[in-house]
């Protein structure tokens, strides 16, 4: 590879994480928000202009509060189950197409970080590691509830796997390639993945919540709440890095959610402005950050409606309802396909 | 239960549509100190020990509102009146130290109620906020109210009517 490219790839790679970083900082923020004005209250608006420094505010608590680890607690478990978690996070955001091509001096410069043939199953490998996260923080805790809180949570997490690869294995016999940029762009135009996949979508829809610990199924979350949950012993920036890791990962969920089913950075009708290809690059960029923002104020919309699942209902959703919803999704499409090349 | 109802999503959706629609709607938050909720004419904010007509204290450092007191906020020094101080005091009692806790104060007005000499009420002044505790001890020079019969506080929304034809007959000892 040409030295340019890869100091543009270095350069995105930063980029990428630094825009992860401040999105998830954000949206922090924009939860209290939107929590807030459905709650008919006004939200955080003292801190800066409409209290838009209040991540500041809430990252330099984080740092000045005092890190205490539990006597008997594992240290290098203890430090390690965070990191884990917030490594695997930002991990994932390598290999989703952020835009098409730019083009400067005859170099391709691809907006992607990483453009594996394998696209889709590394997402998923990524989020599976993200587990261990959890599970190695509540075991190192030293503390019974925090490992029961981690248990359940892996095993929520694990669950609701199953249906999201599924639903995924249904996507790609449309698409035939698991790169993330095949996907993208096959979607061109209008041609957006909800509209071939609609029942793909709910099932994945519904398992990006629980894997993200969010929405109804935030269990590990609300027994911080009632007893304990995993990050019960963490103070300071540990726990910090759980909580703000949790932000990340819907982040990537919804760039996720928008490459596989609502086209990515493709949008209809921008083709018929007669600009250079850069200039639509970076418009079609801009209108993925639009799908993505607007699929995270979506996750909050749904956070701020729902009461959350019980632990059994939880289990019955993910095994006896989606899971045999994905796999009938997954023979409807191949039969859907086998017809239509037979006439 | 029916179908509709077993696969959850259109309860989910009528849901979310509620929540959007408070998203947009009114917030019933006052952003205080902007804006100030309005008080009642008889609301029970910061004490003072009022003086009479003469302008002479009314107080006369016999504990009752400290007894009264549920939440044990008030405390006082008596001391003897001297001759030359006829002016100052109405009785041969009064209080020298007379603080208030308004950290422990409940504003109940149970000390307003207790009063036999209507020294202590109760107005709709706020007590400021602040950070540490020891200046939240008010002593007299807050709560006894200023000579000055400008500045004096009014406070004949928290008396009843019955009271306040009482205090007009000079007769009565209470009122001389």
């Amino acid at each position: 590879m040409a030295t340019s490219v890869i100091i543009f790839k270095t350069i995105l790679l930063f980029v990428i994480f630094l825009i992860s970083l401040v999105i998830a900082m954000y949206s922090t923020y924009a939860e209290r928000k939107v929590a807030a004005f459905m709650q008919d209250r006004r939200g955080p608006n003292r801190a800066g202009p409409i209290g838009l420094l209040q991540p500041l505010a809430d990252g330099i608590k984080m740092f000045m509060k005092e890190e205490i680890i539990p006597w008997n607690a594992n240290r290098t478990l203890f430090i390690l189950g965070p990191s884990i978690a917030m490594t695997t996070a930002c991990l994932t955001g390598v290999v989703i197409p952020w835009g098409s091509d730019i083009v400067i001096n005859g170099t391709v410069y691809s907006l992607q970080i990483a453009d594996l043939n394998i696209g889709i199953l590394y997402v998923f490998a990524m989020v599976s590691i993200g587990v261990y996260g959890i599970m190695i923080g509540g075991w190192a805790s030293n503390n019974k509830y925090s490992l029961l809180g981690a248990i359940r949570a892996a095993s929520q997490m694990i669950s609701y796997e199953l249906a999201m690869g599924l639903s995924i294995v249904a996507l790609v016999l449309v698409t035939g390639s698991l790169s993330l940029k095949d996907i993208v762009i096959q979607q061109q135009g209008i041609h957006w993945n909800i509209f071939y996949q609609p029942l793909g979508f709910l099932i994945f829809l519904i398992c990006a919540f629980a894997e993200c610990n969010r929405a109804p199924f935030d269990l590990p979350e609300c027994e911080t709440e009632l007893i304990g949950g995993y990050h019960t012993e963490y103070s300071s920036m540990k726990l910090g890095f759980y909580l703000f890791a949790e932000y990340v990962n819907m982040f990537i969920s919804s760039a996720v959610i928008a490459t596989l089913f609502f086209g990515g950075y493709n949008m209809p009708f921008i083709h018929h402005l007669n600009i250079s290809a850069n200039w639509l690059t970076l418009i079609g960029t801009f209108f993925f950050f639009i799908k993505i923002l607007l699929l995270i104020f979506f996750f909050m919309w749904v956070r701020w409606t729902l009461p959350r699942f019980r632990f059994d209902q939880l289990m019955n959703l993910g095994w006896k309802g989606l899971l045999p919803l994905s796999i009938f999704n997954v023979f409807l499409t191949g039969l859907i396909i086998l017809l239509k090349n037979y006439f | 239960m029916t179908f509709w109802e077993w696969i959850y999503l259109p309860a989910i959706i009528s849901g979310m549509f509620i929540t959007i629609k408070h998203f947009f709607g009114k917030k019933t938050t006052i952003s205080y100190p902007e804006v100030k909720r309005e008080f009642s004419e008889i609301y029970r904010g910061l004490h003072v020990l009022k003086r009479d007509d003469e302008g002479r204290e009314r107080c006369t450092a016999c504990g009752l509102c400290a007894v009264a007191c549920p939440a044990e906020a008030i405390t006082m020094v008596a001391a003897e009146r001297l001759p030359g101080e006829e002016n100052l005091y109405r009785e041969e009692k009064y209080a020298t130290i007379y603080e208030i806790n308004m950290l422990r104060c409940i504003f109940c007005g149970d000390c307003e109620e207790a009063c036999p000499k209507e020294a202590i009420f109760l107005t709709n002044r706020i007590v400021e906020s602040g950070f540490e505790r020891e200046p939240f001890v008010y002593g007299k020079d807050v709560l006894l109210e200023p000579l000055d019969k400008d500045k004096r506080i009014d406070i004949s929304k928290r008396q009843p009517k019955e009271v306040i034809e009482f205090k007009k007959n000079k007769k009565f000892a209470h009122n001389k």
